[in-house]
Order: C-alpha cells, then structure tokens, then sequence
C-alpha cells in the first residue's frame, strides 16, 4: 500500500483526473473558435490518464500503471506533432483554422 | 532479480519483419536521387513495389508462426489462430489497397514514395492490435495504426477537402484514444493488472462499478474506431474527403483490425461479463444497420454512399459479437473475410471513375458505364448485388452465418431487423446498378481503357465473391478455428 500522507488519498487523485477529463471532453465539443484549443484539450486528455494511472500505480504498489504513463506521454509528444503538421497543411490550404472554417464536407 | 530474458520473437516474426521493412523503404526513400520528376517517380514506384513484396512475405511469415497458441514479451503479445486469421486479411487488405494506390496516386500526380511507407506502418499497427494481450500493447499497437492513418489521410496536401478529413479524423480519433486510455486507467485500477488474462480472473463474478465504468469508457473508444453508431459522425466526411486510395484502405483494413480488437477485449479479458454488454453491444448493432441503410439513401458522392454502407457492415457484424459465442464469432470472421474482396472491388471501380483525367465521385457520373465499360460496370454489379446479400454472391452467405447464430442462441427479433436493413440497403445498391445499366451515358464517357492494375483486381475480387459459394469451407473451417481460439 502507497502512502498519500494524511489528508490526499486516492480518491482525491481520481477527482482531479475526472475534472481535467471533463475539461478536456468539454473542451473539445463546447470549444467554437480555434483548433489549437483542441489540440490543447486532447493533451488534457491524455494528463487526465496519466495521473489517474500513477495514483493507481502508487495505491496499488505495482510499477506498469507508471510503465503505461510513460508510454503514454511518448505516445502523446508524437501524436501533438502529428497535430499541429496536420494543422499547417489544413492552414496552408484553407487559410484559416477557425472550428467554423472546418465545414466543407458534409451531406 | 536476475539478468532480463530475451523474449521469444518467433510469435511476432511478421511484425518484426514488416516494421523493418517500413524503415529501410523509408531509408531508400530518402536517398533516391529525387531533384526530376523522373526520380520521384522512380523512388515511388520502388517503394510500393517492395511494399507489396514486404506484405506478401509478412503474408509467408504469418502462415509459418501460425497453428498454436504461443504468449510472448512477458505476456504483452499473443499469436494464436484468431490473431493469425486476421493477419492474413489485413496484410490481403493492405496488398491490394497499395497495388491499387500506386496508380492512382501517379494519375493525380501526387505519388510519393511515403505512401508505402506510411501504409506498411499502419498495417503493423494493426497486426500489433490483434495479437495485444495487454492494455499497455493494445494502445500502443492502435496509435501506431491511428498516427500513420491521419497522416495518409492528409496525403494530398495541397487539397483543402483532404485536410480537412485528416483534421476532423485526428481530432475524433484522439479524442476516442482519450476514451479509451480512460476506461484502461479505470480497468487498471480496480482491477490492479493491464493483462488480458489476469483481468479476466480478477473480475471473474462479480464486477465493481469502477470496473463496469471503465468498460462502458473501452467500449465507447474502440465503438469510435470501428464507426459504430452513436460513434460513426466522423465516418462520413472522412471517407469523402480523404484522397480513394485511403479510403478504400480505411474501408478495409483499419475496420478489421478493430472490430478483431472489439471481438478480443470483448471476448477475453471482460468475457464473464458477456451479460453487461451483449445489450450495449447489440443497440450499437441495430443503430448501425438503420443510420447504414437510411443514410446512405440520401447520398449523391459515392465515397460517401460507400461510407454509411460501411457502417451498415459493421452493424452486421456487430450481432456476431453481441451473440458472443463460437458461432457468432465464425460468423463475424466469415462476413469479413468477404467484405474484404468485396470493398476491394468496389473501391477499384470507384479509382477507376475519372474523366478528361479528372477523379469523379458523383454518383451519376456512372450513367451508361454499362455501355462504354462493360467489364467495369459488370464488376461493380457483382459488389453492389454481393453487399445487398443477393444469393449464390458471397455477401450473402456473409450475412447468412451472422443471421443463423443469432437464430441458434435465440436473438430473434435482432435477426429480422437485420434482415430488414438489408432490404432497405437493397435500395442504394440497386440504385447504382440501375444507373450504370438504365441511365444515359453523360456528355463524355468515362476515361478507358482501364489500368492494368485495376482491371486485375477486379478480375480477382470478383472471382472470389462469385465462386465463394462453390468452395466455402476452408474459409469457414480457418474461421471456426480461430474463433474456438478466443474461449
């Protein structure tokens, strides 16, 4: 059993990851201005996980929930990338990268 | 702790063997002379020729670590019969979307020889995803696929419509790859292990909610990836706008390996808990067969036809899973072993769709091809007849294994709106027939003849989904096989 002092435990970990999730997931449907707000939110995401995953690993004593994490964060660093590669092109052809702009496909 | 073992990497030999096929193509890439435009072409046509001969003797190398059942890399890997059956159809699905894209990619002048690189990357991805047995590889083997898959989407980069697709699928797909690594955080947590089997044993009985969330989070991510309904919004637009080559690859093997994924972490680590998501799993069924069949009435591109189809597909599919037993599994691996030939099919005639050297995607635009391509509109007739179940074609008999083990575990009712939505499906793919055979040809035909690469293709899909009836049963041995492998 990890040891959270005397006040923080588990519990308050999961909270904060849930609200950051929430944040994100909001963030990604609510969000009507810029794409980069979204790039933003996508990496809360994937925070929310990681911290969700190291307090489990420190409550549970067991190292793979911190293995995970940093697969996760090496995972997250590539696909930002992709992101914002993926967001100059767009911007290259469009002109823009207002949420607004991004409508030229639908039926 | 003793020194660390080196793993037996016999289990993962196509694996190994494609991704160092992937960074040696790209090594060749770069240092091909590539200032003419002779080079880059010559750099491209290199790639995607080897592209092909990587898949096939990733093919060879499937066929020979295949047979039993062996647990590699500390239990992160597994390569079992139903792994093997998979790879065999996505390394098939890469083959003859790479064979088809080379062509089509030099037509519009966008050939680069990253586009072999790129789909060799994905396809080990997806050959990783359906040999995971751990959370920790099961996500890791989906981004490499997702990562390579929205940078093809985005292959023609100067095209704003091709943007836009990749922007919208890499914000949906990272947002499903949130969803899931959530529900994984979850599972991890209650049920202190990210391996398949060991999850499995920890929730044997009785499941805490903390469990049951973070299934509910699992399934909606992997629902996000394989485009069921509610999760299908992105399906639509990513099809139309990304450039047909990628989308004929998407309609193919991105959906197997998922729905392969769907079937394993369904199946394996949360099967005792069969009675908390057949319900889930067979709403998602019903939705997909009805947003499937109405939605692709209304449409006038046919990449887009193509993609509420696909999601009518994976409806189908999706009664194999929620039957969730032996049957139902042979059945689902049954229907896509055929859905492979016959999107192969339909997309070769959709790259063949081009006039005064231009792609077309409308609909209409087929009018009179019976006329002026008679082998074509043939082909496409034989798809079209093939995916509306019309009997001896092979699509039927797709149907007909799903159909029959939802009958046997007693899944009535779902049965019969699976069979209504295929008669309203019946509509849009008859429309196409009735178009290419009944309508005026436009101003000017389509352009002919037809590439080499094309006419091949098509020749070979349309054998198979023919003569599918006459010599069924070694698909559906292999397939029984693999599924007995998931109990």
């Amino acid at each position: 059993m990890g040891d959270f002092g005397h006040t923080i435990g588990l519990a308050h970990y999961l909270t904060v990851g849930a609200i950051l999730f929430a944040t994100g997931v909001f963030g990604i449907f609510l969000n009507r201005k810029n794409v980069i707000v979204i790039l933003m939110s996508i990496e809360l995401l994937l925070l929310a996980v990681n911290i969700n995953l190291v307090a489990f690993s420190v409550e549970l004593g067991d190292l793979v929930g911190q293995v995970f994490t940093l697969f996760i964060l090496t995972v997250a660093a590539a696909e930002a990338s992709i992101g914002l590669a993926i967001l100059v092109v767009f911007f290259r052809a469009r002109g823009s990268i207002a949420v607004k702009d991004i409508s030229g496909l639908k039926g | 702790m003793a020194m660390a073992e080196v793993p037996n990497l016999i289990p993962a030999m196509p694996e190994i063997f494609l991704a160092l096929a992937a960074m040696t193509l790209l090594m060749l890439g770069v240092f091909q002379k590539a200032e003419t435009a002779d080079g880059v072409l010559r750099a491209s046509r290199l790639t995607s020729n080897l592209g092909v001969l990587s898949l096939v003797l990733a093919l060879a190398l499937v066929f020979t670590v295949s047979g039993g059942t062996l647990v590699s890399f500390g239990g992160l890997f597994i390569s079992d019969p139903f792994a093997s059956y998979v790879k065999v159809l996505i390394l098939v699905a890469s083959g003859f979307t790479l064979v088809l894209a080379q062509g089509w990619l030099e037509r519009q002048g966008a050939h680069r020889f990253e586009y072999a690189v790129l789909v060799l990357l994905a396809t080990v991805g997806m050959m990783m995803m359906v040999s995971a047995f751990n959370l920790m590889s099961l996500y890791i083997g989906l981004e490499l696929q997702s990562l390579s898959l929205y940078v093809l989407a985005a292959f023609l980069r100067d095209d704003v419509r091709s943007t836009e697709s990749a922007l919208k699928y890499f914000v949906l797909g990272a947002l499903a790859s949130g969803l899931m690594l959530y529900g994984m955080s979850l599972v991890y947590g209650f049920s202190g292990t990210t391996d398949f089997a060991v999850i499995r044993t920890a929730i044997a009985g009785e499941a805490s909610i903390g469990l049951l969330v973070g299934l509910v989070f699992v399934t909606a991510g992997l629902a996000f990836k394989v485009s069921a309904v509610p999760f299908h919004m992105w399906t639509p637009d990513v099809y139309e706008g990304a450039p047909t080559p990628v989308t004929a690859f998407f309609a193919v093997a991105p959906k197997i390996a998922a729905l392969a994924l769907f079937m394993r972490v369904m199946m394996g680590p949360f099967g005792d808990l069969a009675a908390q998501w057949q319900q889930v799993i067979m709403t998602m069924a019903v939705l997909s067969m009805a947003v499937g069949s109405f939605g692709a009435i209304a449409q006038s591109n046919i990449k887009r036809m193509m993609a509420y189809s696909s999601i009518g597909h994976v409806g189908y599919s999706l009664i194999g899973l929620a039957v969730a037993d032996v049957s139902g599994i042979t059945g689902v691996l049954v229907y896509l072993t055929i859905y492979v030939f016959m999107n192969v099919g339909a997309f070769a005639c959709i790259m063949a769709m081009r006039r005064g050297g231009r792609a077309v995607e409308h609909i209409f635009e087929l009018g009179g091809v019976a006329k002026t391509h008679p082998g074509m509109a043939a082909a496409l007739a034989v798809m079209m007849f093939s995916m509306a179940g019309i009997p001896p074609l092979a699509g039927f008999f797709g149907k007909l294994y799903i159909f029959l083990a939802a009958i046997e575990a007693g899944y009535y009712i779902i049965a019969v709106i699976g069979v209504l939505a295929s008669v309203v499906s019946a509509y849009y793919y008859l429309r196409i027939i009735k178009v290419m055979y009944f309508d005026e040809p436009g101003v000017d035909p389509l352009d002919s003849p037809l590439p080499v690469t094309i006419t091949v293709v098509l020749a070979v899909t349309s054998a198979v989904i023919v003569l599918f009836f006459a010599f069924p049963s070694p698909v559906i041995r292999a397939a029984e096989a693999a599924a007995q492998s998931l109990f």
